[in-house]
C-alpha cells in the first residue's frame, strides 16, 4: 500500500464529501420543498432517524436494501404527513410541532430499533469512480452510492421544476403569499401538507443512507443532528435546490476533516476538527447575513422571516 | 377545510369567459361581521360597458361590498345578477369563471416571483410543464396591446408601488376579465399616469370590452372619467346617479351626510393662517440638513444618491417624484429604519443617527407611509401604539414600572382629540381602518412641540375629510415652527402644502423651485425625465 502522505487529507475530505453529503443533500432538498411552501419542519431529525431504522429493519427482513430505502421513504412520508396535518389545525405553530416530531421520531425509532442493533443487514451497493487510478486509497475514496447520483439529479430537477412547472410555481406562490394563492383558488393547507409529506419522504430516504450505506449500521447515535443542520443548510443555500447540493458537499467535506487528519496521524484535535461543519455554519451565516438586506429568496410566509 | 377542498382546483376546467362587457346588479346586499353591520340593504346597478365610481369615506363599506361581489366574503343576504341572471358567487373562483375580477388595494402579487411568472400563474389553465418560449411570445404580444410597460423579468418584490399597481391592472387585462373592480387604482400613480390608466380603462369600457367598478376618493377622477356614481355612507347606499347630473358638492354631501366634523377641526383656523403666504426672508439656520447622503436599496444599489438639502424652521420642503425613485429609502434613513451608506444627516447642526435619544433631544417626529407597517405594531393595542414615544417617561412610567392607567388615559384623551374611531384604547391597532391608524399615529407624533417632522405620503388611500384634517395638522406644525420634510407622490398635495419643492429622480435631486413660482411642466418633465429607463429594465 502506497503512502500518500499529506495528499491523504484532501483525498479524505473529497471522499468524505461524496459519502457524508448524501444524507445532507436529501434532507435539505426535502426541507427546501417544505420551506418553499411556507412551513418549517424541524422534525426532520426525527424523521431521518425513523427512516434509518425502518430502512435497516426492512433491509434485514427482506434481504434487499432497496426495499429498505423504499420503506424509509414511506416512514418519512407518514411522519411528514403527520406534521403537515397537525399544522393545518388553527393556531398550531409549525416550529413547536417540528420539535415535538423530532423528539417523537428519535424516541420511537430507538424503541422500535432495539432488536436491530446487533444483526447485520445487507447494505446498499456502491460503485467506484476511481477505476482510473492504481491507488487503492483513491479507489476507496471515490466510492459513491447510487443514492448520491439520484440526489444530484433530484436537486437539478427540483430547481428546474420550481420555475418551469405548474406545481413548482404553485408551491412558491403558496409559500410566498398565501393570500395570492387563496385568491387563485389554491388550497394553501393542502399544498403545504403535501410539501411537508414530500419533504418527509426525502428525509426518510436520507436517513436510510445512514443505516444502509455510511456508516452502514443502525445505532442510536446515527444522525447526530444532521437533520437539524440541514435546516441551516437550506437557509444559506437560499432555498435554491442546486445550492443545497453545493452546500451539502461542503458540509460533507467539513465533516470528514477530522477523520482525514486522523488518517495522516494528527489525532490531537480530533473532536475539535469534527466540529468543523458547525463552525462552518456559523462562519457562513456571519459572512452572508446582512442587517441591511433581507434574505433573498426567503419564502414570505415562513414564520422565521415574517 | 371542506370549503377549501371545493375551492381547490389544481386542474380547473377552462371556464367559458364572456366576450362582452358584463352588466351587474346587486340587490339588498347585507353583510355583518359579528355585531357590526358593514353593509345594509345596498342595491346598485352597473350598466354594461360603463365606468361606475363607488364613493365613500373610510369604513363606509366600499371594500366589503366589492369583496362580496368577488366572493371573498359571502354576503348574509342579497342577490347578485350578472347579465340578468342571478348568480351565487361563493368564492373568488366563481367570480373569475363569470369573468369578474378585482384589483385589490393590498397587492395580491407573489413578491418573489417575476412579473412574467405572476401573470402566467394568474391564469387558471397553466399547463403542468410551462413552455417559457411560448409564454414569452404570448406575453410580448399581449404587452403590445397595453399602454404601459413593466419589467417582465424582475421579481415583484423589487418593483415600486406604482409599478405593482400597473402589474395588477395588467393582470386583469391579461385574464380578459369583463367586469373589473378597481380599488383606488390611481392612489399610487402620478396624475399623468392616472389619467393615462383611467383614460385607457374608460376606452376599454366605451368599446364594450369591459365594465368597470372603481372605488375612489378623488372627485377629479369621478367627474373626469366615470359615467355613473354610487355613494356609500356607514354601510348604506347614500345616493347614486349619472355623474353628468351631479356636482362634486352634491356627491360630497352624500358622502359626509349630516355628521359632525371630527374634533381637532379647531386647528383649522391656525391652518388657514399657516397656509397664507408667510413673511419671506427666514434667515434662521437650517434645522435639518442632508449632506451628500447615499442610501442603498434592499439589493445594495444606491437608491438615494448624494442628496443634499436643507430645511429651515417654519418651512415645508416637498419632495416630488414618481414612486420608486429613492423616496422610500430616503425616509427610512431619516426615521432610522435604514443606515445610510455615506454622507450625513444633521439636525440643529449636530450629526444625527436617528437614535431614540437623539429623536427626543432634537424633537424629531415622523409620519411614515403605510403607518400600520412602519409606525405601529398591529397586534398591540391602540393605547400601547400611541405610547411608543413616551411609554418609558413620566407620567407613563415611574422608574422601572409602567403605569398602564396613565397610558390608557393618554390614549383616551388623544382618541377624543384626534377623532380616532376604535372600539376602545385596548383594541389592537391592526383592526382600525387606514384613516384611523393614521389619526392614531398623528396623535402620537404631533401632540408635542415638534422641531423636525418627516412626512411620507400621509394621505395615501384616505378619504377627503381625513385628508383635509391631516393636511391641516401638518400646516399647524409648520406654523408652530417645525421644519417639515414632506415626501409625496401626489403633486397636488405638494403644491398645496409646501413652500419649496425639489424633484427626486433615480435617487438624485434634479430640480428645485419655490412652490409659488413652480412650473408644472418643468416639474413633470423632471419627474418623468429618467422614468423611461426605470421601466425598461433589460432581462
Amino acid at each position: 500500500m502506497t503512502d500518500l502522505g499529506w495528499w491523504g487529507v484532501p483525498l479524505g475530505v473529497l471522499g468524505g464529501a461524496l459519502r457524508v453529503s448524501t444524507p445532507f443533500l436529501f434532507v435539505s432538498l426535502g426541507e427546501c420543498i417544505t420551506e418553499k411552501s411556507g412551513r418549517i419542519n424541524l422534525g426532520l431529525e426525527g424523521i431521518m432517524v425513523m427512516g434509518a431504522m425502518a430502512g435497516y429493519a426492512v433491509s434485514l427482513a427482506s434481504g434487499n436494501p432497496w426495499l429498505g430505502v423504499l420503506a424509509a421513504g414511506f416512514a418519512g412520508l407518514a411522519l411528514g404527513l403527520l406534521h403537515g396535518l397537525i399544522c393545518n389545525l388553527a393556531r398550531v405553530n409549525d416550529i413547536a410541532v417540528g420539535i415535538g416530531l423530532m423528539l417523537f421520531g428519535t424516541g420511537f425509532a430507538f424503541f422500535l430499533g432495539k432488536p436491530y442493533i446487533q444483526p447485520k443487514a445487507p447494505n446498499l451497493p456502491a460503485f467506484s469512480l476511481g477505476g482510473w487510478s492504481e491507488l487503492p486509497q483513491v479507489q476507496a475514496a471515490l466510492q459513491v452510492s447510487p443514492l448520491l447520483l439520484i440526489g444530484i439529479a433530484l436537486a437539478f430537477a427540483l430547481a428546474w421544476a420550481l420555475c418551469n412547472t405548474r406545481w413548482g410555481l404553485v408551491l412558491r406562490m403558496v409559500g410566498d403569499s398565501s393570500d395570492a394563492a387563496r385568491a387563485m383558488g389554491y388550497n394553501v393547507n393542502l399544498v403545504r401538507t403535501l410539501a411537508t409529506a414530500a419533504g418527509g419522504l426525502l428525509a426518510g430516504v436520507g436517513g436510510s443512507f445512514l443505516s444502509l450505506y455510511y456508516p452502514g449500521s443502525w445505532t442510536e447515535g446515527l444522525s447526530s443532528g444532521q437533520g437539524l443542520m440541514a435546516v441551516a443548510l437550506v437557509i444559506f443555500a437560499r432555498w435554491n435546490p442546486v445550492y443545497c447540493f453545493y452546500a451539502a458537499l461542503m458540509f460533507g467535506g467539513a465533516g470528514s476533516l477530522g477523520p482525514a487528519l486522523q488518517s495522516v496521524g494528527i489525532t490531537s484535535g480530533y473532536y475539535l476538527y469534527n466540529a468543523a461543519p458547525y463552525v462552518l455554519t456559523l462562519a457562513i451565516m456571519l459572512a452572508t447575513c446582512s442587517p441591511t438586506r433581507t434574505l433573498a429568496g426567503a419564502p414570505g410566509e415562513l414564520s422565521i422571516v415574517r | 377545510m371542506a370549503e377549501e377542498g371545493i375551492m381547490m382546483r389544481m386542474k380547473p376546467a377552462q371556464p367559458v369567459l364572456p366576450d362582452h362587457a358584463l352588466g351587474l346588479e346587486i340587490t339588498g346586499m347585507t353583510k355583518r361581521f359579528g355585531a357590526f353591520t358593514a353593509l345594509e340593504e345596498v342595491s346598485i346597478r352597473v350598466a354594461p360597458g360603463s365606468l361606475h365610481a363607488l364613493l365613500g369615506e373610510n369604513g363606509a363599506g366600499k371594500s366589503t361590498l366589492v369583496k362580496c361581489i368577488v366572493g371573498f366574503h359571502p354576503p348574509d343576504s342579497g342577490q347578485i345578477q350578472v347579465d340578468g341572471h342571478e348568480q351565487a358567487i361563493r368564492s373568488p373562483h366563481d367570480a373569475h369563471s363569470l369573468g369578474i375580477g378585482m384589483v385589490y388595494q393590498h397587492f395580491t402579487l407573489v413578491p418573489s416571483m417575476t412579473v412574467a411568472e405572476n401573470l402566467v400563474m394568474s391564469r387558471g389553465d397553466v399547463p403542468a410543464v410551462l413552455d417559457w418560449s411560448k409564454e414569452r411570445a404570448r406575453l410580448a404580444a399581449f404587452m403590445d396591446t397595453v399602454p404601459f410597460r413593466v419589467p417582465l423579468d424582475r421579481p415583484v418584490s423589487q418593483l415600486a408601488v406604482g409599478e405593482k399597481q400597473k402589474v395588477e391592472i395588467l393582470k386583469q387585462l391579461y385574464l380578459q376579465r369583463r367586469f373589473m373592480i378597481l380599488d383606488e387604482p390611481t392612489s399610487v400613480l402620478t396624475p399623468a399616469e392616472a389619467d393615462e390608466v383611467l383614460g385607457m380603462v374608460k376606452g376599454l369600457a366605451r368599446a364594450g370590452q369591459v365594465t368597470v367598478l372603481m372605488i375612489t376618493h378623488k372627485f377629479r377622477e369621478v367627474t373626469g372619467f366615470a359615467d355613473e356614481v354610487s355613494v356609500l355612507r356607514r354601510g348604506r347606499l347614500a345616493g347614486s346617479g349619472r355623474v353628468a347630473a351631479l356636482t362634486p358638492a352634491q356627491m360630497a354631501g352624500m358622502m359626509v351626510g349630516e355628521r359632525e366634523l371630527p374634533q381637532g377641526r379647531s386647528q383649522d383656523d391656525d391652518a388657514v393662517q399657516a397656509s397664507l403666504p408667510r413673511a419671506q426672508g427666514t434667515d434662521a439656520a437650517p434645522r435639518l440638513v442632508l449632506n451628500e447622503l447615499v442610501v442603498e436599496s434592499d439589493i445594495g444599489q444606491p437608491a438615494v444618491n448624494r442628496v443634499s438639502l436643507a430645511v429651515r424652521p417654519g418651512e415645508i420642503l416637498g419632495i416630488a417624484g414618481v414612486s420608486g425613485n429613492g423616496q422610500r429609502e430616503l425616509v427610512q434613513a431619516l426615521v432610522g429604519q435604514r443606515a445610510p451608506r455615506s454622507g450625513e444627516i444633521r439636525v440643529d447642526g449636530t450629526p444625527y443617527r436617528a437614535t431614540r435619544a437623539e429623536m427626543r433631544r432634537h424633537r424629531v417626529y415622523s409620519l411614515p407611509e403605510e403607518p400600520l407597517r412602519n409606525a405601529c405594531v398591529p397586534r398591540m393595542s391602540v393605547a400601547e401604539n400611541m405610547a411608543f414615544r413616551n411609554f418609558d417617561l413620566a407620567p407613563l412610567a415611574s422608574g422601572f414600572w409602567l403605569r398602564r392607567g396613565a397610558m390608557l388615559a393618554q390614549a383616551a384623551r388623544w382618541i377624543g382629540e384626534f377623532g380616532v374611531k376604535t372600539r376602545g384604547p385596548g383594541a389592537a391597532i391592526g383592526t382600525l381602518s387606514g384613516g384611523n391608524v393614521q389619526r392614531a399615529v398623528l396623535a402620537r407624533e404631533l401632540s408635542w412641540p415638534v422641531s423636525v417632522l418627516i412626512v411620507a405620503n400621509p394621505v395615501f388611500g384616505l378619504d377627503f375629510a381625513a385628508v383635509a384634517e391631516i393636511h391641516a395638522r401638518i400646516l399647524a406644525a409648520r406654523a408652530a415652527g417645525a421644519a417639515v420634510l414632506l415626501v409625496s407622490e401626489d403633486l397636488d398635495e405638494l403644491l398645496e402644502l409646501s413652500d419649496r419643492l425639489v424633484v427626486i429622480s433615480e435617487g438624485r435631486l434634479v430640480h428645485e423651485t419655490a412652490t409659488a413660482s413652480a412650473d408644472i411642466d418643468v416639474i413633470g418633465r423632471c419627474m418623468a425625465g429618467h422614468g423611461a429607463e426605470h421601466q425598461e429594465e433589460p432581462a
